[in-house]
């Protein structure tokens, strides 16, 4: 297959993806759970046949911020601004008293600094991992392929990114652990593939750059496939099975890992000959 | 004879396997820590509030744990986690209580005993405490009875000497419990709070006061508190979900490699023994995020197996004989699985050290996989290989 010559399609393909969440990023941004925000959300079950809007009317007795009501089955998630526990337990007897039986679930807390300390950690963590890869894959490959490795990254990263800002999923602390698994996923399917490319310039055979790029990627190409497939098993029944809590976590690694299979096929490969070729 | 002793110890190992996951899967399911996300519990950060005069310093803060962990031994509040995070905050981690805001909230008072005259002046603090206890009089109701130390003693009759007839008032974190007034000059030593308080109340300010005061005052900074009922049912989905994905693994496995396929469902059983008999013996905990990890770390453990096959394939597919194939496959293979799995580990550490709670354990179960899985495929599999092929070397058995 001709990946290296055909490198433009493929270049654009993972534009069409990327610029749109670019966009969403740069218009709306990301929905902030209160890890970033600060403010608290309150998740309980009460009965499936009650509505959002019953709920949020017994909120409105409340001086509660902007207040939003969700409803998945008979959970209910309010968010709010940040809460006292004097507050919470009003509210929650506010909410018997209409309703009944009402089952507390859980209740999440966070003050405004820790959305910030959070941010910072999160780039700092991004920051340090990019770095630690760079320098490990210099020292074990060379270079170039450390740059194009760290080109894989931001890919997948942006794709993750983006698809969150378009559909407006909530990001909170557990996200940026996934982003961050996501990078150590993407680069270890890069490195396969860079290893074959290695070890095939290693046999100095007389064949171009391209052919040889090709060739390691075909040779590599069955594992990349039943890698991420085999992954994506796991993660696959944890959304369809898992509880609602982590069904974004697993959904922002399922996005990656199948951007960090398509990159390091399709991207890695292609920007380190463009880096070679010219250098 | 090769062949027979190979038989031999392929059905010991598998035996030894299904007798250790047979006595260690209840051992392993009692003992293993749950995180606070699957067992319902709080969590709350505390952090040091700095006022005039008073810094804050990691002193101030070893301090205070001193203080809390005394605390929550004498009140007697079950299975609570206390430790430092940063330099002025500390984590507080409650599971198993009933209500476990209203422990936090005790725990948390500065607790702060001073005597006061009538003009404000602060007369002795609880400093000079050498022991509180609550008792309860018939006719007075709930109190505590305080004993000053030699200074206290020496300062208490001072101070009832100066303050003989006027009022002397008991403050507690600047409120007034109450304002005795001064009939006698005390020097035995002994003083009395009488307040509204009930007969729990007292017990626990009396714990309190005997604990010393905080040496500054806390604020909650973060609370995350989960019920039983999502405990259980986090535990109880992912779980399942957990086990779905394993047996599609192990299927897809057995279906696309054959025999191989076959050695890394076995090795996959031994892995997940390794990962989770590690965390018990660590004592590390299981967080809902940490199942997560654990589940990934399987299909990122068959990765190490699907790069030795591909690679024995190919060899196989260049004419070469069953063992020298598995052996080229192992030694062309190792480098590609270290490489891989060291970049992967570098963010699962990095992890660890910016994470705090659930994604901590995430990070913990997925660095103990990624080193499991690597131990399991160089070393195990790749044993179980050499037996196989020593019991028959029809390379169909290995899709080629």
């Amino acid at each position: 297959m001709q990946i290296v010559q055909r490198r433009k399609i493929f270049y654009i393909i993972s534009l069409l993806v990327i610029i749109p969440g670019l966009i969403s990023l740069f218009v709306q941004g990301l929905n902030l759970g209160i890890d970033f925000t600060g403010g608290s959300v309150l998740n309980i079950r009460i009965d499936e046949k009650v509505t959002a809007g019953e709920v949020r009317s017994v909120l409105s007795s409340f001086d509660l911020g902007r207040a939003e009501v969700q409803k998945s089955g008979a959970d209910f998630y309010i968010r709010t601004r940040e809460l006292s526990q004097e507050e919470t337990k009003e509210l929650l007897k506010a909410l018997e008293g209409k309703f009944g039986q009402v089952r507390f679930l859980s209740a999440e807390s966070v003050g405004p600094v820790i959305g910030k300390e959070l941010t910072r950690n999160a780039v700092l963590a991004l920051l340090i991992a990019g770095v630690l890869m760079l320098i490990y894959i210099t020292v074990r490959f060379e270079f170039y392929f450390g740059i194009a490795a760290i080109v894989g990254i931001m890919h997948n990263v942006l794709v993750v990114l983006g698809l969150f800002s378009l559909f407006q999923w909530e990001v909170n602390s557990s996200f940026i652990a996934a982003i961050l698994t996501v990078i150590g996923y993407s680069i270890n399917d890069t490195i396969v593939v860079f290893d074959r490319i290695r070890e095939n310039l290693s046999f100095k055979l007389k064949e171009d750059l391209m052919t040889l790029i090709n060739r390691s990627i075909m040779q590599t190409l069955n594992r990349s496939i039943n890698t991420v497939l085999t992954s994506a098993f796991a993660l696959i029944a944890l959304l369809a099975f898992g509880g609602a809590t982590i069904k974004l976590f697993v959904l922002a690694m399922l996005i990656g890992f199948i951007s960090g299979a398509y990159s390091s096929i399709f991207i890695a490969s292609p920007v380190w000959y463009e880096l070679k070729a010219r250098a | 004879m090769k062949k027979t002793s190979s038989i031999l110890i392929i059905a010991v190992i598998i035996a030894a396997l299904a007798f250790l996951t047979y006595y260690l899967y209840e051992p392993i399911k009692e003992n293993i820590k749950l995180g606070l996300d699957l067992r319902g519990g709080l969590r709350v950060v505390l952090e040091a509030e700095e006022t005039e005069g008073q810094e804050v310093t990691p002193d101030t803060i070893q301090k205070a744990l001193g203080i809390l962990r005394n605390r929550v031994d004498s009140l007697g509040v079950k299975e609570t986690n206390l430790f430092p995070q940063g330099d002025r905050r500390i984590v507080i981690e409650i599971a198993g209580e009933e209500d476990p805001e209203a422990a936090v909230d005790l725990l948390k008072t500065t607790s702060q005993l001073e005597f006061w005259d009538e003009q404000g002046n602060v007369l002795l603090t609880g400093k000079n405490l050498k022991d509180a206890q609550a008792t309860v009089d018939p006719q007075r109701g709930a109190m505590v009875q305080l004993e000053f130390d030699k200074e206290g003693t020496k300062l208490f009759a001072k101070a009832t000497q100066e303050n003989l007839g006027r009022r002397i008032a008991i403050v507690i974190d600047n409120n007034v419990v109450s304002a005795p007034v001064v009939r006698d000059v005390i020097t035995t030593g002994q003083a009395v709070i009488e307040g509204d308080f009930t007969a729990k109340e007292a017990q626990d300010l009396a714990v309190l006061l005997r604990s010393g005061a905080l040496p500054v005052s806390f604020k909650v900074m973060e609370k995350r508190s989960i019920g039983p009922t999502l405990g259980a049912d986090s535990l109880e989905k992912s779980i399942k979900a957990g086990i779905v994905g394993i047996i599609a693994v192990l299927i897809f496995m057995l279906g696309y490699y054959r025999l191989p396929g076959l050695i890394a469902d076995i090795s996959l059983i031994l892995y997940a023994l390794l990962v989770l008999g590690t965390m018990w013996a660590l004592g590390a905990v299981l967080t809902l995020p940490g199942i997560a990890a654990f589940a990934l770390s399987i299909g990122m453990a068959v990765d190490a197996n699907i790069i030795i096959y591909e690679r024995i394939k190919e060899e196989l597919r260049l004419g070469k004989t069953l063992l020298a194939a598995i052996e080229a496959g192992f030694r062309r293979a190792f480098r590609t699985i270290l490489d891989a799995n060291i970049t992967t580990l570098i963010t699962a550490l990095v992890l660890m050290y910016f994470g705090t709670g659930p994604i901590k354990g995430f990070a913990v179960t997925l660095s103990i996989g990624i080193v499991a899985s690597m131990l399991v495929a160089l070393i195990f599999t790749r044993y179980m290989l050499i037996l196989f092929a020593n019991i028959t070397k029809n390379t169909k058995l290995y899709g080629v």
